[in-house]
């Protein structure tokens, strides 16, 4: 076949190609979706396995088997039996919950004033805040210990949530999403009489729900999963979080998986339910803002 | 309703000065619009104005008083903004009501002040809307309501009608100007828009660069340009300018011909400015200024303008729309003795 006709060819294939409505999926489509299925099945499968051991006998936590062969509600009743669950499960709520309202207000306090005042030295405080998110956790937990025992903090409420009241990520957040406000806004309400902070608030926030959303979201689960630093500033079984409660589960001779994955599925219920209540907020928050959710 | 006056008025930004030295009186009442080129200084003098932005140095006095040191919300003005600035988060009755929220007024008088301003407004049914199911000019006349609500001594302005499109923006125009009559508030208004600054203006202001090169009413500032760059920022189509110089005979255009006219005058060089809506095809058995070829025509329906090939230079004259001339026609052109400006051409300013 000669070049002309290949491509006289191709061009009648073109036109057609609207009125083939049963034509076979493409390659490349096949390998996304196989791409993408294979992904879900991993994302997915860790949950399945949490969900499946907490309903599954001691006996038979290692048959890797999804549908447990004799299913019980015992891990359940246990835990829920078991008070410390409830106390754990309240100081993980009261940590998160608080240290995320914090961190919305500060973070968007900063972010704003960042964003929308001109001031002397503006872009060094930024760059310095910025700058700490270079800084891993790990090297920050020595010094962070010791100011809480030198404060008198360890073993205490504050001293697990002080050094999450504020972050730098928000900051750099909120700012970015405040750069979306139009001054006029801001000056229009100025000169309606509102003071700075009002039009913060009645003006600006409302304007930035989505980022609010996201980072309350991202703060929530952050301190809801915290592990490392609840476990080293307080050694009182009262003051322990859900993570690090279950930890007790694990003991000396044996770890006790089936109660770790149901308490794992009772931990995973408040995130769900904040994940349903601010699914259309974060979704759009998440596309906003470029982060992976 | 209050005065305003602007005295030496300068601002700076960094080492840069934008402003050179305002100084203007605004009646109490009066409909005072600036108009200009972008950069011109307009709307940093609505900002120096509404307190958004310091005076760097020189006076603002509303009502009387100085209010340099005063904080916008101090100055009892209510501006309104080029992009309307109304939250999208609230309703049309909370919008307009926003600039009541740190008034005193008990609840109902706010209730009925907005009702008041939202029947002015024509859109008492459109309260319990946000503004994203609004229309652009509806959502003009939220913001325009809300500058309203709080019955401010003066409103400001900026350039409120430039986001809407041609039709909606004679539509509004009218309304603000009926709202001017029906409220009689001082307002000062900033536009680039001739059209908008003359059809709207008790007085207009032109700016240029940071200084005012003058201030008059619609009428003044179309007929006595005090300078080039009125007379061609003024009007449109711009008016044409011809270079030519002073002759025992009068002056002597470089495209030909010479107009009769003794100027009481130095300058070496003249400009001839004639309007193209003054320059029309001379009849038969009349003398014409120019005459020369037709380059290019724009039919507007009710008139055509025609460019003119006279030698070196070009004109741009309006024709009945009817008998449009065809592109390589001669035609002949007049305009009426009074109705031609002139120019010194090195400053600029006006020869009266």
């Amino acid at each position: 076949m000669s070049n002309i006709e290949y491509k006289a060819s191709a061009a009648t294939l073109d036109t057609a190609k609207p009125y083939n409505y049963n034509k076979r999926m493409e390659p490349a489509k096949v390998i996304r979706w196989t791409i993408l299925f294979l992904g879900g099945v991993v994302m997915i499968m860790p949950i399945v396995f949490m969900m499946s051991t907490s309903f599954k006998w001691p006996h038979e936590i290692y048959n890797l088997k999804i549908i447990p062969d004799d299913p019980t509600i015992e891990n359940y009743t246990y835990v829920l039996e078991d008070g410390r669950f409830y106390k754990w499960f309240v100081n993980s709520l009261i940590i998160a919950t608080i240290t995320t309202i914090s961190a919305v207000i500060f973070d968007s306090l900063v972010g704003y004033t960042l964003c929308k005042f001109r001031f002397r030295g503006r872009m060094i405080v930024f760059v310095a805040i910025l700058s700490t998110l270079m800084i891993p956790t790990e090297m920050l937990v020595i010094p962070w210990y010791l100011m809480a025992k030198d404060f008198g903090w360890l073993n205490s409420y504050w001293g697990i949530m002080f050094p999450g009241v504020m972050t730098a990520f928000g900051t750099f957040l909120m700012k970015q999403f405040f750069e979306s406000v139009p001054d006029d806004f801001l000056e229009a309400a100025r000169i309606d009489g509102l003071n700075e902070f009002q039009i913060w608030w009645t003006v600006a926030m409302p304007l930035v729900t989505p980022a609010i959303s996201a980072l309350a979201i991202f703060v929530f689960l952050g301190n809801w999963t915290a592990f490392i630093w609840p476990l080293i500033v307080t050694n009182d079984p009262e003051l322990y979080t859900l993570p690090v409660g279950l930890t007790t589960f694990s003991v000396e001779q044996s770890v006790e998986w089936e109660l770790i994955m149901t308490g794992a599925a009772l931990a995973t219920i408040p995130t769900l339910i904040v994940f349903l209540v601010f699914q259309r907020y974060i979704i759009r928050g998440v596309v906003m803002t470029g982060l992976k959710g | 309703m209050a005065t305003v006056e602007l005295k030496g008025l300068v601002k700076t930004f960094g080492k840069t000065e934008v402003l050179h030295g305002i100084d203007l009186a605004v009646e109490d009442g009066e409909f005072i619009v600036f108009v200009g080129p972008s950069g011109c200084g307009k709307s940093t003098t609505l900002r120096l104005l509404a307190g958004l932005d310091e005076v760097s140095s020189g006076e603002i006095l509303i009502g009387g008083n100085v209010v340099n040191n005063l904080e916008p919300k101090e100055r009892n003005i209510a501006m309104v903004f080029q992009n309307y600035a109304i939250y999208p988060h609230m309703s049309v009755r909370k919008n307009i009501g926003f600039g009541l929220r740190t008034s005193k007024m008990s609840k109902a008088d706010k209730e009925k002040r907005i009702d008041e301003v939202a029947e002015l407004l024509g859109m008492t049914d459109l309260l319990d809307r946000k503004p994203g199911q609004l229309s652009g000019g509806q959502r003009q006349r939220v913001a325009i309501g809300r500058a309203m609500v709080r019955d401010p001594l003066v409103f400001l302005f900026d350039e409120p009608l430039s986001n809407l499109d041609a039709q909606l923006r004679t539509q509004m125009r009218l309304e603000i100007k009926k709202l001017h009559q029906d409220v009689g508030t001082t307002i000062v208004f900033v536009t680039h828009d001739q059209v908008e600054a003359m059809t709207l203006a008790d007085r207009i202001v032109i700016m240029k660069d940071g200084h005012i090169q003058q201030v008059g009413t619609p009428a003044e500032v179309y007929q006595k340009p005090v300078n080039m760059f009125v007379a061609q920022f003024i009007g449109a189509p711009s008016m044409n300018m011809l270079p030519g110089k002073k002759s025992s005979a009068g002056i002597v255009l470089n495209a030909g011909p010479t107009i009769s006219e003794s100027l009481n005058s130095d300058a070496s060089g003249i400009m001839v400015g004639i309007r193209p809506n003054d320059l029309t095809p001379a009849l038969d058995n009349e003398a014409a200024l120019f005459e020369g070829r037709v380059k290019i025509i724009e039919p507007l329906g009710p008139e055509t303008l025609v460019y003119v090939e006279l030698g070196q230079h070009e004109v741009l004259a309006t024709v009945p729309g009817r008998t449009p001339p065809k592109i390589g026609d001669t035609i002949r052109l007049k305009a009426p003795q009074e109705e031609i400006h002139f120019f010194n051409a090195d400053t600029g300013a006006a020869i009266l």
